[in-house]
């Protein structure tokens, strides 16, 4: 059953294309991307609590090596490089920050994001001498929905699987004290450092698979702040130290914000803030624990 | 100065849709439906709100109060508009586009403002087989994009045209010795902004130009005293920004501030904006920029009261003329052809057509027939080059003191 | 040379201080991480625009009444809106990550209002934009001004955190929240004055931004950024370190614009700022 549930739904997502309009196709990759996201920006902040807006770093360097290699190398190739060139910069950022706790990591992690854009814009303007670049890669819309699919997948797996190994439990005891997890003989450095890692290459990747629907690339678009933030919302959301946390937050939202800027093109803005704060007073632990408290009560209720 | 402008609008619009709905026509439910995506919120949404918005809302309030857009049998439909905000993200534009085109299933679809996300919905828009007049899109592989789009149309010339003018303007004015042979130059460091630069530096330099400051600054700079004031003591003549409107009116500002006035004050976008004046406290006379208008056309004049009337706010002395030009051909070419997009594409593209900017016809999906380098003279946006375009004033060199 | 770089950048740098003193004191005292700062800021720009074009009201005058409105709000955003999330959150953690959402909710709603009524235009006035010189060197009349309150205010505010009781209780609620009780300092009531305060500062850096700069509805992200970065690097809710890394800040982006490459100054911020948190989290002038 555990296991059933779970690639039913995958298959049916995997067939949905055959049946979906080309709107209804660019709002399912929309939604499996953000889910992708969420999941893996859970992976890491979930269990330790260090809540990272460098989701944008990652996802647009991603996008970044498809615009850059597009034409050198073959597509396989390319989404390589880009989970390499994301992995050697998780690894620096990684060691450099991860003693940051609290505020100053979030803070932190949010002025990279910046920095990189500065630094790749600059490079481009003093260096290459071009700003824009652009992708003609030969993917359709199915092909991106489906790799995001099976991005998304494989980080949901590696969530369940990392929750149930010792790293998972280590990132636990993280999260609940640093100084307990130290003592008790975890090795804190190590343990953050995979776990962002793992985190950031798929943000990567993401970033890489999604890049072919921009067509014409440039720091300021891809560097969009906005999704750093939203990754945040969706996961903290649905819960983000479960594994279907993510998941619960970043569908229902991701359908929200676009039934309302669909329907309220000029109000959007406030209904969606209105929304949010909502949600920080009356689902504080995310959605999933919304309902199992509900549950709670209503068994107390019965008996 | 430029308040409650949106607000005074949206009364307009609200206006509007009464007056709209109040028309018999819609009853039988004949309309044409037009789609757009545009950006209502994020950083994009200036300048869709100066340039792109006002003048779609103008066109169908036009079409609309006429009696709708013709067809080729001379019936009349009215115009029902779909409106989509893409938050300033290509991502959601590009969602957008698919939403009108596969689900609201549009008629027509009217581009988005700006470079990059003309050129994000460019493949949807050929997939779905939509012409697309590109007005806000500044690129120098127009004929490349022209190319592989076929349905396509690019209006607004690239960063290569535009300094090209530009060094064409200063070359003559150097000739006449009213400028020395020195340039100091900022360029915003965006597309935008490196398309010009790149396409200015070997025309100065081929011109006999020497570029004494060449600097880039990264978008969202707010202070500009730092580089004005090395430009100022550059020895140069000319100061010439490919700028974003905010750092337009900062360096403006800025310039006015610290008393710089060199004899030739040129600055990118923004510097045809009908605020312009305003920042300058009405010093603008003398001040070049991208864009320009012939502003003896009889259409411009009718247009710029129009427009002022029914959105409250003057056009910009650029974009904002091609915009509402690109508009008149569309409709001009359904009246001919219908709302067929093959044959519509095909109308476009070897047609010509009566506007507000005279008799447009495209070259190889372009429009090539535009203003360069424009100057505020007598408190108006002039067109000065290319001098033989017809309607051309010749620039005021050296510029007045601010 | 030197000169000319050197006062630009202090004038650069107090407009840069004005804008941080008020996140210093929300995140410092009242310990909300409010990203809905800069929007605040931008409210307040434009009101002073209204009023300026509207009712041809002084600047200067304005920010006077700019200013105490700007408390009211804060005051009322931290009973409203804040004061719940603190007492929800108790002494966990957790109050950082809920102001952080509540805040990015009220950022949207901010910014969406001031677009219905001011739409997405870009808005200028133009106040005092004649140069005068200091010491040779040409300077905006009306950056001067805003150079001037920030010296006064933050001058001001500085002293009174330094030197009198209320600044004392103040400083004590910004160190230890836990035990500043058990000296009967009533710490809601100073965190909500700390809220207030801070959205006045927000308030009046906005409104003297309001006289230089051009502006539009969808730019308050940008204050928000600056004033971050002048925070952390200060010490949170260290008002004088706020001032000192103010002018920091705008000296390096003026040295690095005239003496290095322009394209670098954002990049160079966001090094120093980084290499800050790294070296010392605290901030260059927090106590560690």
């Amino acid at each position: 059953m555990r296991f059933i549930l779970p690639l039913a739904g995958l298959a049916a997502l995997a067939v949905m294309p055959m049946w979906l309009s080309e709107y209804g196709l660019g709002l399912m990759i929309g939604l499996v991307t953000y889910v992708t996201l969420a999941s893996a920006w859970a992976l890491f902040s979930g269990h330790t609590r260090y809540i990272s807006l460098a989701t944008a770093a990652f996802y647009g360097t991603g996008a970044y090596v498809v615009a850059v290699l597009n034409e050198v190398l073959p597509y396989p190739l390319v989404l390589l490089s880009a989970a390499g060139v994301g992995l050697a910069m998780a690894l620096v950022v990684g060691l450099s920050t991860l003693r940051l706790a609290g505020i100053y990591f979030v803070i932190f992690t949010f002025g990279l994001a910046e920095l990189v854009r500065q630094l790749i814009t600059w490079y481009e303007v003093n260096v290459t001498g071009t700003l824009g670049r652009y992708i003609f890669l030969d993917v359709t819309a199915r092909g991106i929905y489906w790799q995001m699919l099976a991005l998304g997948a494989a980080t949901i797996a590696l969530t369940a699987w990392v929750h149930r190994s010792r790293l998972g439990l280590a990132l636990r005891v993280v999260g609940d004290d640093e100084v307990v997890a130290a003592h008790s003989g975890i090795p804190l450095a190590r343990t953050k450092l995979v776990a962002f890692a793992l985190s950031a290459t798929i943000l990567t990747v993401a970033g890489a698979i999604a890049s072919p629907r921009y067509v014409y690339v440039e720091p300021a678009i891809v560097f969009n702040p906005t999704v750093s933030f939203l990754t945040v919302i969706m996961a903290l959301l649905g819960g983000a130290n479960r594994l279907w946390g993510p998941v619960l937050g970043a569908a229902p939202l991701f359908l929200v914000f676009e039934y309302l800027s669909v329907h309220f093109p000029d109000t959007y803005p406030i209904f969606l803030g209105l929304l949010f704060i909502a949600v920080v007073f009356l689902l504080p632990d995310g959605v999933l624990a919304g309902i199992e408290k509900l549950r709670a009560r209503r068994r107390e209720a019965r008996s | 100065m430029d308040k409650f402008t949106r607000r005074r609008s949206l009364c307009a619009m609200a206006l509007a849709a009464v007056a709209l709905t109040a028309q018999p026509a819609l009853a039988d439910g004949e309309t044409v439906k037009i789609g757009y995506a545009v950006s209502l919120t994020g950083p994009n949404a200036t300048g869709a709100g100066i340039t792109t918005i006002p003048n779609y809302k103008l066109w169908v309030k036009d079409v609309n109060d006429a009696g709708g857009l013709e067809m080729p049998d001379g019936s009349k439909r009215m115009i029902e508009v779909i409106e989509y905000d893409d938050r300033s993200s290509n991502q959601d534009l590009v969602r957008a586009i698919e939403r009108l085109a596969s689900q609201d299933k549009v008629d027509l679809i009217l581009p988005p403002w700006s470079t990059g996300a003309n050129l994000a919905i460019a493949p949807l828009m050929d997939r779905f087989g939509y012409p697309q007049l590109a007005v806000t899109a500044v690129t120098d592989k127009a004929p490349e994009f022209a190319g592989r789009w076929k349905r396509s149309f690019w209006m607004l010339g690239g960063g290569h045209d535009y300094a090209k003018g530009l060094v064409e303007v200063l070359t003559a004015a150097r000739e006449a010795g009213k400028i020395n042979d020195k340039v100091a130059v900022v360029s915003v460091a965006d597309g935008f902004g490196i398309d010009l630069i790149n396409g200015a530096r070997p025309a100065f330099e081929e011109a006999g130009f020497d570029l004494v400051y060449d600097k880039s600054y990264p978008l969202g700079t707010s202070d500009f005293a730092a580089m004005m004031s090395e430009a100022q003591n550059s020895e140069a003549d000319s100061f010439v920004a490919f700028s974003y409107p905010p750092d337009s009116f900062g360096m403006t500002k800025t310039a006015i501030s610290m008393g710089y006035n060199p004899a030739v004050f040129y600055v990118g976008v923004g510097g045809a904006f009908p605020i312009y004046p305003g920042i300058t406290e009405g010093k603008s006379d003398g001040v070049m920029s991208i864009g320009g208008v012939d502003v003896n056309g009889p259409g411009i004049k009718d247009y710029f009261a129009h427009h002022a009337e029914v959105t409250g706010n003057p056009p910009d002395s650029w974009a904002s003329a091609i915009t509402y030009a690109s508009l008149q051909m569309l409709e001009q070419a359904v009246k001919r052809v219908g709302l067929d997009h093959a044959a519509l594409a095909e109308e476009l593209s070897t047609g010509s057509f009566d506007t507000l900017i005279g008799t447009v016809k495209l070259e190889d999906n372009q429009l090539r027939d535009l203003w360069w380098v424009g100057q505020w003279q007598d408190g108006v946006f002039k067109g000065v080059n290319p001098s033989d375009k017809p309607g051309a004033s010749a620039p005021t060199i050296p510029k007045p003191e601010w | 040379m030197i000169m000319t770089t050197l006062i630009l950048g202090l004038v650069l740098g107090g407009t840069y201080a004005l804008l941080a003193l008020g996140l210093t004191l929300q995140y410092g005292i009242a310990r909300i991480m409010n990203l809905a700062y800069g929007e605040l800021t931008l409210a307040a720009a434009f009101v002073l625009v209204a009023l300026f074009s509207g009712l041809g009201l002084s600047p200067l005058a304005a920010i006077v009444l700019i200013a105490p409105a700007g408390y009211g709000v804060g005051w009322l955003l931290y009973t409203v809106m804040m004061r719940p999330l603190v007492r929800r959150s108790g002494a966990s953690g957790r109050l950082e990550v809920d102001s952080i959402l509540a805040t990015f909710g009220l950022l949207f709603v901010v910014q969406g209002v001031l677009l219905v009524i001011f739409g997405a235009n870009l808005t200028s006035i133009s106040y005092l934009d004649r140069g005068v010189s200091v010491l040779g060197v040409s300077v905006a009349l009306n950056r001067l001004i805003a150079f001037g309150i920030c010296v006064v205010v933050g001058g001001g505010l500085a002293l009174a955190m330094t030197r009198t009781r209320w600044g004392l209780t103040m400083r004590a609620v910004a160190l230890t929240p836990g035990s500043a009780p058990l000296v009967g300092i009533d710490v809601n009531r100073v965190a909500r004055q700390g809220f207030a305060l801070g959205t006045a500062l927000a308030a009046t850096g906005g409104a003297s931004i309001a006289m230089y700069q051009t502006f539009s509805a969808t730019d308050g992200v940008i204050f928000t950024m600056k004033a971050l970065i002048i925070v952390i690097m200060g010490g949170v809710g260290n008002v004088t370190g706020a001032l000192i890394a103010g002018l920091a800040l705008g000296l390096v982006e003026t040295f690095v614009a005239t003496a290095i490459d322009p394209g670098l100054t954002l990049a160079a911020t966001f090094a120093i700022f980084l290499v800050v948190l790294l070296w010392r989290p605290q901030g260059l002038f927090g106590r560690g």
